[in-house]
C-alpha cells in the first residue's frame, strides 16, 4: 500500500506527497506528459533528444547537476514512446534545492548553442552505443515499423535514423519546450521524509508562479485492425538466427491489460513457465526464449522472441512458438498455473514497495493514467483474472493476420 | 520576490545511521548474521559460499555449477523445482562473482516454511544432469559467440586477462571450455564448496525467532561438510601494455584502462574512492565533463575502483565514436595527469564530498541495502568502524592528499590499456 497525498496548483500542476518516515532520503520525480508519440514524423528521437537538453542549464541557474550535487543530491531521466521522467533523490533536509532546480527548468531553459550541439553529438553515440553497434541492437529500429503503420509507435524513442538527431534546429528546441514543457503537462511526485504541508508550501512557492501555458491536445492517428500477417527477413552480422513476433494488444487502461500481463507471466516469467520449458528445455529449439508485453498507453505490442538453436531452421523454430499459442487458445490454462502467476506477482508488488524511487515513479505513472489510486488497485485487479479470460485474450490476440514476424538472420548462412 | 538566482540553503549530511546484523549460529555452526527490519512481511536469505579449488584446467566448474545448480536433485527435476519456488512466489537466485557464489531465496514470509526446503534440497542435493549440463553447455556457447560481438565485453575480458592471467579473476572463457565440462567436475565443486563449513547466510527483512527455527531446521542438520580450500591469488604490477583489437565494422571503440591497486582492507582504499569520485566516479567528474558534456565523444563515461579479496584494480572504462577514439584517449590521460600535477580546488572539493555523503546516505535505502554494506565489510575481516573512518576519510581529506594517491597509484607506465573497435 502506498499512502499519498494530492493537491493541484493555481497553474495546473499536479502534486502528489507520500510520506516515509523511515528513510533520510527523498525524491522529486517530475514526470511530462510527452513521448515519442508526440513527435513529427520528420523529427523523430526529439523527445529523448530533449531530455539531455532538459540538464543544459535552465534561465536563472546556468548548472543543473552541480549544485544538486553540492547538496548530496543525484538525478537521472528517461524517455518512453508515451512519456518523459525525471527525478532527484537527495537526502531529505536538502529537498528545497530539488524544488528549486526542477521548477526553473519548467520556467525556462537557457537554451545553450553549445549544449545542444553537444547533446546532439552525445545522443549520436547513445544511438551508436545501444542500436547500431550492438548484435541485434537495431532490432526496435526494425520491429516497430513492421508491426505499426500509421501510429507514432512506428519508430523507436531514439528516433528512425542519426540524420533526425543530426539536424535539431535550437527552434524545434524552443518549440517542443513551449508545446509540451507546461504545469499542466506534468505531474510532481515527491516522497520520503517529507510532510505534506512543508511540500506544498515548496511546491507553491516554487512552482506556481510558472505560468499555465497552453493545454497540449492529444490527437494522434490510432492504427487500423491489423488483418493480414506481416513478415520481414533481415540479414546481419550476428552468430545466431533470431525470431521476433509482435502481436497487437489493447492499451494500458484497457480492462484486460492485467491478464495480458499475466498471459505473459505464463508464456515466459522464470524457469517453470511454458516456453522455457518447452521450446528451450524439452525441444531444445531456442537458446534464449522469451515473451513480455510493451505496456503502452495506446495499442501495444504483445511479443515473442527467440534465438534459436543453431541447426533449427526458422520454419521450425516460428511453428513451435505457434503450436504454444494454439494451446492457449484450445484450452484453459489450469487453476495451479494461474495460481502460481498470481501470486509471483502479489510477491512483486509488495517487493517493489521497498524502493522509495519505484514508489514515487509509480504514483505519477499512474496518476497519469486517471488517478494514482490505481496503483493500490493492482494487486485486486490481477485476482480478478480468471482462466477463461486468458483463453478468450489469446483468441482475440493470436492471429495469424494480427502477427508481425521479423526473422533476423545472420550472414553466415546466407 | 522571489530569487531564482539565490540556491536554498543546504547542509551537509552529518549522521549516517548503519543497522547492525545481530549474529546467531545454527546447529552446525553456519553462522547467521540477521538484519532486521519489521516494515514488509518479506525476507531475504542469502547463502554465500567462497570460491575454493580453483583449478586452472578447469575454469568454468564454480560458475557452472552456480548456474546449475538449481536443475534437479534426487527428489525434484529442474521443472519441479521452479515450479513450487515460482508457485510460492518466491525468488531463487545464484549468482557467481570473483569471489564468492551466492544463493539468494526472496521471498513472503507466509511462504517461508513452504520454500525452505526446496532450497535446503538443493544445496544439499543437487545432481548436474546430464541432460541438463548439454542444454546449458549449447546454450552458454551460443550466449558467448552473441557477447564477443559486443566491443565493451571484449575489452573486459582482454583487460582482467592482462591483469590476472589465468586466475579466477582473469581467465579468458572459451567455447572450448564449455566443451570441456564434465559432470563429475561439477558434482565434485559442487560437494566441496556447497557446504556448512565453507557457508555464511546472511538474512534481511522481517526475520524473527519462529523463522530461525526453520532455517535451523533445515540448514543446521543433515548436509555434509566439504572439501574446500578458499581460493588464494597474488598478483603484482604488470608494465605497461597497449591491447588493440581491430573490429572493422566498429562505429564505436570500447577503451578499458587501468591497473592493480589496493583492496578495502588497505588504509589508501577510502581516499581512492574519493580521488576516483573526482576522476570518473560521478555524473559531475571530469572524465564526463570533459569527453561527453565538453567534446560529446561518448554517450558516458567512467572510472571505479574494485575490491577482491586478493586485489584491487582501478579502471576507467567507456565507448566513444571510432573516428574521436585516439582524441578521447589522449584526453583521458590528460585528465590522469592534471590530477598528479595539481591541486583539486576548494570548490570542486566540497562538491565532491557533500555528494559522496549524500550518496552513501542514499545507498542505505532499505534493509537490503543495509545487508550488503555489511557484506562489504565482514568478507574482508573489517567491522563497521570502517564505514566510521570513510565518513571521517570524506569529510576531512585535504586536496594535498588526493594529489600525493593520484602520484602514487596514477603512474601511466602501469596502466593497462585496452581498445577494441577502431583507433
Amino acid at each position: 500500500m502506498v499512502d499519498f497525498n494530492r493537491f493541484t496548483l493555481a497553474n495546473g500542476l499536479k502534486v502528489l506527497v507520500h510520506e516515509d518516515p523511515t528513510t533520510p532520503m527523498a525524491v522529486l520525480n517530475i514526470l511530462y506528459d510527452v513521448g515519442a508519440r508526440d513527435e513529427d514524423p520528420e523529427k523523430t528521437g526529439f523527445a529523448h533528444l530533449f531530455e539531455h537538453l532538459m540538464f543544459g542549464g535552465s534561465v536563472n541557474v546556468p548548472n543543473y547537476d552541480e549544485p544538486l550535487q553540492r547538496v548530496g543530491g543525484e538525478n537521472n531521466a528517461f524517455t518512453s514512446n508515451d512519456i518523459t521522467n525525471y527525478y532527484i533523490t537527495l537526502p531529505a533536509e536538502n529537498i528545497e534545492t530539488a524544488f528549486w532546480l526542477e521548477s526553473d527548468r519548467m520556467l525556462s531553459l537557457a537554451f545553450s548553442e553549445k549544449s545542444l550541439e553537444t547533446q546532439r553529438n552525445v545522443v549520436s553515440e547513445e544511438f551508436k552505443q545501444r542500436y547500431l553497434n550492438q548484435p541485434y541492437g537495431d532490432v526496435w529500429l526494425k520491429l516497430r515499423p513492421l508491426a505499426y503503420k500509421k501510429h507514432a509507435y512506428r519508430w523507436a524513442t531514439i528516433g528512425k535514423e542519426l540524420s533526425h538527431i543530426e539536424n535539431a534546429t535550437m527552434d524545434d528546441v524552443k518549440a517542443f519546450f513551449k508545446k509540451h514543457y507546461t504545469p499542466q503537462n506534468a505531474i510532481l511526485v515527491v516522497g520520503g521524509n517529507v510532510k505534506t504541508a512543508y511540500v506544498k508550501e515548496m511546491a507553491e512557492k516554487w512552482f506556481e508562479p510558472i505560468p499555465a501555458g497552453d493545454k497540449y491536445v492529444r490527437d494522434l492517428i490510432q492504427e487500423d485492425l491489423q488483418t493480414e500477417s506481416r513478415n520481414e527477413t533481415v540479414k546481419a552480422n550476428v552468430p545466431l538466427n533470431a525470431i521476433y513476433m509482435a502481436f497487437k494488444m489493447p492499451g494500458r487502461l484497457n480492462s484486460d491489460y492485467y491478464a495480458f500481463d499475466l498471459l505473459s507471466d505464463i508464456l515466459s516469467r522464470g524457469q517453470s513457465s511454458r516456453l522455457y520449458n518447452s521450446l528451450l528445455k524439452e525441444q531444445k529449439l531456442f537458446s534464449d526464449i522469451n515473451a513480455y508485453i510493451s505496456s503502452s498507453l495506446d495499442a501495444g505490442l504483445f511479443i515473442i522472441e527467440g534465438k534459436l538453436v543453431e541447426g533449427v531452421t526458422i520454419e521450425t523454430a516460428e511453428k513451435a512458438i505457434w503450436a504454444e499459442l494454439d494451446k492457449l487458445k484450445a484450452e484453459v490454462v489450469t487453476d495451479n498455473e494461474l495460481t502460481k502467476v498470481k501470486n509471483k506477482v502479489e510477491s512483486v508488488l509488495v517487493f517493489s514497495e521497498m524502493s522509495l524511487l519505484d514508489k514515487a515513479m509509480n504514483l505519477a505513472y499512474y496518476e497519469l493514467l486517471g488517478d494514482a489510486e490505481l496503483l493500490n488497485q493492482e494487486a485486486v485487479e490481477f485476482l480478478k483474472v480468471t482462466a477463461e479470460d486468458i483463453k478468450r485474450i489469446s483468441n482475440e490476440t493470436f492471429g495469424r493476420e494480427k502477427s508481425s514476424t521479423l526473422y533476423y538472420l545472420t550472414e553466415k548462412h546466407a | 520576490m522571489l530569487n531564482r538566482q539565490l540556491a536554498p540553503d543546504f547542509k551537509q549530511v552529518s549522521t549516517i545511521n548503519f543497522i547492525q546484523p545481530t549474529q546467531q549460529a545454527l546447529n552446525n555452526s553456519i553462522p547467521v548474521y540477521t538484519i532486521y527490519s519489521g516494515e514488509q512481511d518479506l525476507v531475504r536469505i542469502e547463502f554465500i559460499f567462497n570460491n575454493v579449488n580453483w583449478n586452472v584446467e578447469k575454469p568454468l566448474q564454480a560458475i557452472a555449477v552456480s548456474a546449475m545448480l538449481n536443475n534437479g536433485t534426487s527428489k525434484l527435476s529442474a521443472k519441479d523445482i521452479a515450479e513450487q519456488i515460482d508457485f510460492y512466489g518466491a525468488f531463487f537466485q545464484t549468482e557467481y562473482v570473483q569471489d564468492h557464489s551466492t544463493v539468494t531465496l526472496y521471498t513472503l514470509n507466509k511462504h517461508l516454511a513452504s520454500v525452505l526446503p526446496i532450497v535446503k534440497n538443493v544445496l544439499a542435493d543437487s545432481q548436474f544432469p546430464q541432460a541438463e549440463i548439454d542444454i546449458y553447455i549449447q546454450n552458454q556457447k551460443q550466449k558467448l559467440q552473441v557477447n564477443l560481438q559486443k566491443n565493451d565485453i571484449l575489452a573486459r575480458k582482454e583487460f582482467a586477462h592482462a591483469l590476472f592471467g589465468d586466475t579466477a579473476y582473469g581467465v579468458d572463457i572459451q567455447a572450448k571450455h564449455y566443451d570441456e565440462l564434465k559432470r563429475e567436475d561439477l558434482i565434485s565443486y559442487f560437494r566441496s564448496a556447497y557446504a556448512p563449513d565453507n557457508c555464511t547466510i546472511v538474512v534481511s527483512g522481517k526475520f524473527e525467532e519462529a523463522s530461525f527455527h526453520l532455517l535451523n531446521e533445515q540448514f543446521g542438520r543433515n548436509w555434509e561438510l566439504g572439501k574446500a580450500l578458499k581460493n588464494k591469488f597474488n598478483f603484482s604490477l604488470v608494465p605497461r601494455t597497449a591491447i588493440y583489437k581491430d573490429r572493422p565494422d566498429a562505429l564505436q571503440s570500447a577503451i578499458r584502462i587501468g591497473k592493480l591497486a589496493v583492496n578495502r582492507t588497505h588504509e589508501d582504499f577510502p581516499g581512492l574512492q574519493i580521488l576516483n569520485t573526482v576522476l570518473g566516479g560521478y555524473f559531475g567528474s571530469r572524465l564526463m565533463n570533459n569527453i561527453r558534456e565538453d567534446k560529446g565523444y561518448t554517450y558516458g563515461i567512467g572510472s571505479g575502483i574494485s575490491s577482491l579479496q586478493d586485489a584491487g584494480y582501478l579502471f576507467i572504462a567507456t565507448e566513444v565514436g571510432a573516428e574521436v577514439c585516439s582524441a578521447a584517449l589522449t584526453e583521458i590521460y590528460k585528465e590522469i595527469e592534471l590530477l598528479k600535477n595539481e591541486l583539486v580546488g576548494e570548490e570542486e572539493l566540497t562538491l565532491v564530498k557533500n555528494y559522496m555523503l549524500g550518496s552513501m546516505l542514499g545507498s542505505l535505502e532499505n534493509v537490503f541495502s543495509h545487508a550488503d554494506k555489511f557484506k562489504n565489510i565482514h568478507f574482508f575481516g573489517l567491522g563497521y568502524d570502517y564505514y566510521e573512518n570513510y565518513i571521517k576519510k570524506v569529510k576531512s581529506i585535504t586536496a594535498e592528499e588526493i594529489r600525493a594517491l593520484a602520484i602514487k597509484y596514477f603512474n601511466k607506465e602501469d596502466f593497462t590499456e585496452v581498445v577494441v573497435g577502431k583507433k
